[in-house]
């Protein structure tokens, strides 16, 4: 394995870490932003171009934005004086490490039989394009409509709805 | 770390995230960190789809399946965070707080 390898890894690993255990919601949403930026990076090393750039554009550019702009909204940002961490903090950790264990031992028990080494694939932009409107046709436009639903649905639930009398 | 397989460092590291975005999904109480958390939980499975693709046999007729599949996942995963802030604000407007552990009944 490369050192870029590891000093990726850590980029991203720190800043999910950071965003789960920092007390401003705005530094977590700033971590978060950099764990995005690792998972891109992470994707052009495993020559994902186009899901690399897609990762940016989508998470950095528009996810993390919508995170600032709803933490502004809420004025979230001020940690509670009971504590940033639910009441049942301690089983969430738990079912968190149990579920990472189980994870990690099926990936060790298996490393053996993983390939070692395979050539790069050689996918173009150009072919991403033409899968998009081939084979993958029906798939996009139903990702058009849910992505058009979820806009408006959005807009409708966080429209300002006027005190109606009970 | 001697890892034979690079491929299971890239699952490794993706087990870790998805374990750390569970856990900020389990145990913070602001609604919109919850939501951070299950995004890294979705960032960390397209992670593991990109790496089995970039790791699986080439050249092969379906080989563009793993990237189209996490492509497909980063817009469902951008729709679903404008849905789930758009419902954070509105619970705001009527519990005028985002603490998860405050918002207990479901009567507006």
């Amino acid at each position: 394995m490369h050192v870029v390898f590891f000093l990726i890894a850590a980029l991203t690993l720190g800043g999910a870490l950071a965003a789960v255990l920092l007390k401003n919601t705005v530094h977590c949403a700033l971590a978060v932003t950099l764990a995005f930026l690792g998972h891109a990076l992470l994707f052009l090393r495993l020559d994902a171009q186009f899901a690399g750039f897609a990762q940016i554009l989508i998470y950095i550019g528009a996810v993390a934005i919508l995170v600032v702009f709803a933490i502004l909204l809420t004025r979230g940002s001020e940690a509670p004086a009971s504590g940033i961490f639910s009441k049942t903090w301690l089983l969430g950790l738990l079912i968190a490490a149990a579920v990472f264990a189980v994870l990690g031992w099926s990936i060790i028990e298996s490393a053996r039989a993983l390939a070692v080494d395979s050539a790069a694939p050689q996918v173009t932009v150009h072919d991403i394009g033409v899968a998009l409107v081939g084979r993958y046709v029906l798939p996009l436009e139903i990702v058009a409509l849910l992505l058009t639903a979820a806009t408006i649905g959005a807009v409708i639930v966080a429209l300002h709805e006027k005190e109606r009398p009970r | 770390m001697g890892f034979a397989s690079p491929l299971a460092a890239y699952l490794l590291v993706a087990a870790l995230l998805f374990a750390i975005g569970l856990a900020g999904a389990l145990t913070r109480r602001n609604a919109i960190l919850v939501l951070i958390g299950i995004e890294l939980m979705l960032n960390a499975a397209n992670l593991n789809f990109i790496a089995f693709w970039r790791y699986g046999p080439h050249p092969n007729p379906d080989s563009l399946t793993g990237m189209m599949f996490a492509i497909f996942s980063i817009a469902v995963a951008a729709a679903e965070a404008a849905v789930g802030l758009g419902l954070v604000i509105s619970i705001y407007r009527h519990a005028k707080t985002t603490d998860l552990d405050r918002i207990n009944r479901m009567k507006g």
